[in-house]
């Protein structure tokens, strides 16, 4: 992974001390909330329902062992003892106290971490697919080229302060795990027709009040002129972006104002003047970077370990999760393992300080010192010797951290919702708990088979529910919370926005209604391969409205 | 109003003129890009200088070759948060190649204050009565930094790869005094 | 105008601690020692006057918020007070069998 030198230190230090300044001369009086606010949100730092929340970035989602365990330290010194780890691959602490923050950007900067752009109308954590760097299906490693945007995008002085937050994504296999055509920009890495990879630039993409799927604007872009062209995306942004709405004011509204063909021809317009300057990326530093990530020392392996066999033989416990959560790895003899946040009752994504000492050990022990952060809000061990998963298992068996529901209805990804954050219309995490502990037995999970639920609790969706399988989205009414279900989204290649199925739920009624949604979809399916997912794209939401609001709504459209 | 500018506080001897004012014949004024286009003979055959203060919504790469002609251009940040502005600051200087002051006018935070420097400002209007020590105090936070910008100062990238030349920067390798003075 | 009884609510500044504003015209965290106004009136001048306490760097924010009075005495009356009103989440968080030395 990348590590520091001189110039990031000093960087990610020199942030540190100044946001000190900003802190002290806040709390002496000398800045108001108003001129304060813009400034601990581009430290990452929010003010919420009950307390402050500090999100800290994690680039591209990769943590070494070290830095878990200082995130365990934070937790227990500064806060209450956990972390929930986030859908842009970021971890969340729910209750530092603000004289603290200067103090906790400190403990992070000693390991090379920081709350740089989580928030703020600037470029935020730039997301990569989670298995980066060790997948089977991998064209090229997204992660040098996150790490080389994170560094142009950090403190640029043009794009801080931007019509409104921007968000970029990272994809190196043609299986799309970052999401990337619901992001601001999306990158995709391609091959052309000379086998050069190059990148393919989405551009618009984003959920939140108006859900769109991104345009793309270039077919392919050769390496050496991303940051030129993404400078040239973001200075159309920056000066075209509507700032008289924040509502209106994402890339993504103007991309569909001016048209995706137009928008592209003006950022080719100005890419064409920028493209050779100082922005034009020297192969010395690529090859630097590169280096970062190069492959660990992975070891001369069989691909089969009769170890691993046996003990599936032996165990159908073990045998179930290393069928749900263990992904191939592209090295022989090496697995992926994926460490579930999803213990049913508990909250989706939280890690306490012990699990994450816990982690750090095992990272030490059986993946070479890395750990990573889905944006499933489910973490990752990615270099397990086969030999060493059974073994591994145990211990995270033992610290609930084995859930076997990799991909199924009760790995649920929920925002921190009503319970917590300041903007919610409803709670999430409670239905979330309702929902797994209702669908926990193991065989109904692999009756149901794929399928992704996704909870906000408001319509800026940081559940990401437009993109779930099933979504939910938590509405006021009154002040009172209702749920309103959605279903048909995907995030993947083949992304598409979830439709509203009708009414919504009470919080009592919730439940019942998911559950009347999947025994829809168990009773009518055409084989038990047909994923949900496909299903409703095949029959839409009738069956579906039948269901639950009786025949007679089937035709009409859906009560708002 | 006073100007920060060379480190100090200084005074401002600019004034800007409305569209329907009469244009002072003797004192340096600014104007509308509006009024620059429609009335720019007179204005520069008066005997002080002349300049244009550009609203942000508008597009820089109009002023076109006049920027040569121009001793003052000033960008607008009406609201701290509206970051139009830098944007504009940098067309100015890296396009169209603008070598004359650059001012901001507006509500300036001493905490963007860094940042319109990086993007080739070199003045900054602020009231007479404000402390200028955290402005300048904001130029020394950073000794780093790894984007190219419009100010010509040396980037991580340079000094990471010091035997590459950089491939040729887009318009002026411009650093104004102002900003040279406060560069750690 | 609203007709509904209100208190006054804000974040401490400090630790953004959840607290109410009181007869006695400081914060409590507690949501009972909250003051109540009945006329609308009478609660924009409380809110005018809690906002003594931002520039005093107290709070942030004081915002006024309906309440109804019930057998029980004052409540508020949306989710999202009642739960500001707790101090945390509406569920417990399964640390017991997480936190501490773990088995294996």
């Amino acid at each position: 992974m990348y590590r520091y030198d001189e110039f990031d230190a000093t960087i990610v230090q020199e942030r540190v001390n100044q946001f000190r300044g900003q802190v002290a001369r806040r709390l002496a009086g000398e800045l108001t909330e108003d001129q304060f606010r813009p400034l601990r949100l581009k430290n990452g730092l929010y003010l919420q329902l009950h307390a402050y929340m500090l999100r800290i970035a994690i680039p591209y989602g990769i943590l070494s062992s070290k830095q878990v365990r200082k995130l365990a330290f934070i937790a227990r010194r500064y806060d209450r003892g956990y972390g929930h780890f986030t859908t842009r691959q970021n971890i969340q602490f729910h209750w530092p106290q603000l004289p603290d923050v200067p103090d906790i950007l400190q403990h992070l900067a000693d390991v090379e971490m920081h709350a740089i752009q989580t928030s703020g109308n600037c470029i935020r954590n730039v997301t990569a697919d989670q298995f980066a760097g060790v997948a089977a299906d991998e064209i090229e490693d997204p992660r040098i080229w996150a790490e080389i945007v994170r560094q142009w995008s950090t403190f640029h002085p043009e794009f801080s302060y931007l019509p409104r937050k921007f968000k970029i994504a990272v994809t190196g296999a043609p299986d799309d795990r970052a999401a990337v055509r619901v992001h601001d920009i999306g990158l995709r890495i391609v091959k052309n027709e000379a086998g050069e990879a190059g990148f393919e630039v989405w551009v618009g993409g984003g959920l939140g009040r108006t859900p769109i799927i991104a345009v793309r604007i270039r077919k392919f872009l050769p390496k050496e002129h991303l940051l030129s062209y993404l400078e040239a995306i973001l200075r159309v942004y920056n000066l075209l972006g509507r700032r008289d709405n924040i509502y209106k004011a994402r890339i993504k509204i103007l991309v569909q104002a001016t048209g995706g063909e137009k928008f592209a021809a003006m950022v080719e317009e100005e890419w064409q003047k920028i493209k050779d300057g100082p922005l034009h990326l020297p192969q010395a530093e690529v090859e630097r970077i590169h280096r970062y990530f190069a492959p660990p020392a992975y070891e001369t392996l069989a691909d089969v370990d009769p170890a691993f066999e046996t003990a599936k033989l032996e165990n159908a416990e073990f045998a179930r999760w290393a069928r749900t959560n263990v992904v191939k790895h592209k090295v022989r003899g090496y697995a992926i393992v994926n460490v579930a946040l999803k213990l049913e009752g508990a909250t989706p994504g939280d890690a306490s300080a012990d699990q994450m000492d816990l982690l750090a050990d095992l990272a030490d022990a059986c993946s070479l010192g890395e750990v990573r952060v889905t944006h499933h809000q489910n973490l990752v061990l990615p270099n397990v010797r086969k030999r060493d998963l059974y073994t591994l298992w145990q211990r995270l068996k033992a610290a609930k951290l084995a859930t076997s529901n990799l991909g199924f209805i009760s790995d649920i990804i929920a925002c921190p919702g009503l319970d917590y954050c300041n903007l919610a219309n409803a709670r999430s995490i409670p239905v979330a708990q309702r929902l797994a502990r209702h669908f926990s037995d193991p065989r109904k999970l692999d009756d149901i088979g794929e399928l992704r639920l996704n909870i906000s609790g408001c319509i800026n969706a940081c559940g990401h529910h437009h993109v779930g399988h099933i979504g939910i989205l938590g509405v006021d009414k009154q002040g009172q919370e209702f749920y309103q279900v959605t279903v048909g989204g995907s995030s993947k290649d083949d992304a598409s926005l979830g439709r509203i199925v009708g009414a919504a739920f009470s919080e009592d009624d919730i439940v019942p209604a998911i559950d009347t949604i999947i025994n829809t979809y168990l009773a009518n399916r055409t084989e038990r391969g047909e994923r949900f997912l496909d299903y409703v794209r095949r029959v839409g939401v009738d069956p579906f409205k039948e269901a639950l609001y009786g025949p007679a709504t089937a035709r009409r459209p859906a009560a708002e | 109003m006073a100007l920060l500018q060379h480190g100090a506080l200084q005074p401002n001897n600019w004034r800007f003129v409305g569209d329907d004012a009469a244009v002072p014949p003797e004192e340096p004024v600014t104007v509308s890009l509006k009024r620059w286009q429609a009335e720019n003979e007179t204005l520069r055959g008066r005997n002080a200088a002349v300049g244009v203060r550009l609203k942000n919504d508008e597009e820089a790469l109009a002023l076109g070759e006049d920027v040569h002609r121009l001793s003052l251009i000033e960008v607008e940040f009406p609201k701290f948060t509206d970051g139009r502005a830098f944007s504009q600051a940098r067309i100015l200087r890296d396009k169209l190649g603008y070598k004359g002051e650059l001012r901001a006018v507006g509500t300036i935070l001493r905490d963007q204050y860094f940042y319109m420097t990086r993007c080739g400002i070199d003045s900054v209007e602020l009231p007479e009565d404000r402390p200028i020590d955290g402005y300048l105090a904001a130029l020394k936070e950073f000794s780093a930094w790894y984007q190219p910008a419009s100010d010509g100062r040396v980037t991580v990238l340079e000094l990471r790869h010091p035997a590459k030349a950089p491939a040729g920067r887009s318009g002026a390798t411009f650093i104004s005094e102002s900003v040279a003075a406060h560069s750690a | 105008m609203a007709k509904a009884p209100q208190m006054i609510t804000a974040n401490r500044l400090s630790d953004g601690a959840v607290v109410y504003f009181t007869a006695g015209k400081g914060w409590s965290v507690s949501f009972t020692d909250g003051a109540v106004w009945n006329d609308q009136e009478g609660a924009e001048a409380a809110l005018t006057e809690s906002k003594e306490s931002v520039k005093a760097r107290i709070v942030v924010e004081p915002y006024l918020f309906d309440i109804a009075l019930t057998d029980a005495g004052p409540k508020p009356t949306s989710a999202r007070e009642r739960i500001r009103a707790d101090h945390k989440p509406t569920f417990e968080p399964d640390y017991g069998s997480w936190t501490g030395p773990i088995a294996g």
